[in-house]
């Protein structure tokens, strides 16, 4: 430990070299997690026990409180994902494409799980599990962006070359998101409008409001937590030789 | 309070296989995510042990010489 805060001087890039990088992210991955299972609780609980039954959906519009959140990760996962594969190709920084790449995999499971949650919502409240709407359209293609760019990358042997290549699929497909985001306004298809607007107070009831924004948190934590995670992983595989994952192996610091 | 009985929250109005399908759903994917992060990263852990114990095999032969 002693040996390595002593080799590493701060700056600009300190966080963006493996060494520093790896032990910082460990800890953060904890709390993250900790953080997601508490507001994960609260925000349960407010969902089921204070928020009160829709007058028009009756008791099936509990699912919004995880639909909407995981939809919005979907989407700001993508984002971010595209940030970080961004920076990796403009600073040729390592631990930014592996961000990237990090983050590809939960953006994943987010858009599957909106989908799904979707469409059990749907048929009880439309009277269909799916429909080729607008939003729904969309946020499909937005799962074979991310599928598109994890096989991309699994694809390519050598990992800067994949990183540069995932990038720009990255980067290209980055257009969708305000497709998704805009297409209830701009298709007038099924899926209805959203309650939750930047730009209008939101027209649903405080407590329900509350419910699902405590859970929205709670899948920012998970997600970062997730992320963090598997890029210590990755940060592994492609290190595997390098003296600091020895230093730390040694150490008994991998964990 | 919204339920008058565990019954009642069970059957969420009718919507049980929708609501709860949609939890367990979410549940799962978090149960999966969390199982395949440890697995990937106790097999990265065992690549750098590998190419440790590599490194130490090739020191060694280098001292008995």
């Amino acid at each position: 430990m002693s040996t390595l805060s002593v080799r590493a001087r701060p700056g600009l890039f300190w966080f963006s070299s493996p060494q520093t990088f790896f032990p910082l992210a460990g800890r953060l991955t904890s709390w993250f997690f900790v953080i997601a299972a508490v507001l994960a609780a609260l925000g349960l609980y407010v969902g089921f026990f204070v928020a009160p039954t829709d007058a028009t959906q009756g008791e099936s519009y509990r699912i919004i409180f995880i639909h909407v959140p995981a939809a919005w990760m979907s989407m700001f996962l993508y984002l971010i994902m595209a940030l970080w594969a961004a920076l990796g190709l403009i600073l040729n920084t390592r631990v930014s494409s592996m961000m990237a790449s990090a983050i590809a995999p939960t953006g994943a499971l987010m858009t599957v799980l909106a989908l799904i949650t979707g469409s059990l919502w749907g048929r009880p409240t439309w009277g269909t599990y799916w429909v080729w709407d607008a939003r729904l359209t969309s946020e499909l293609v937005l799962l074979f962006l991310y599928l598109g760019f994890l096989a991309l990358q699994a694809a390519i042997d050598d990992p800067r070359r994949a990183d540069k290549a995932g990038a720009v699929l990255a980067l290209v497909g980055v257009v969708n998101i305000p497709i998704i985001y805009f297409s209830v306004q701009w298709w007038n298809t099924l899926h209805q409008g959203s309650s939750v607007s930047l730009t209008r107070s939101p027209s649903m009831a405080a407590t329900m409001l509350l419910g699902m924004l405590l859970m929205a948190l709670a899948f920012w934590s998970y997600s970062i937590g997730a992320a963090l995670h598997r890029v210590r992983s990755i940060l592994l595989e492609r290190e595997k030789r390098s003296e600091w994952a020895r230093e730390l192996r040694a150490a008994e610091r991998l964990n | 309070m919204n339920w008058g009985s565990a019954a009642d929250f069970w059957a969420m109005g009718g919507y049980g296989f929708y609501v709860w399908g949609s939890y367990g759903t979410v549940l799962a994917a978090a149960a999966i995510e969390i199982v395949l992060l440890r697995v990937r990263r106790r097999r990265a852990i065992s690549e750098v042990i590998g190419s440790n114990l590599e490194m130490g095999k090739s020191t060694q032969t280098l001292g008995d010489r």
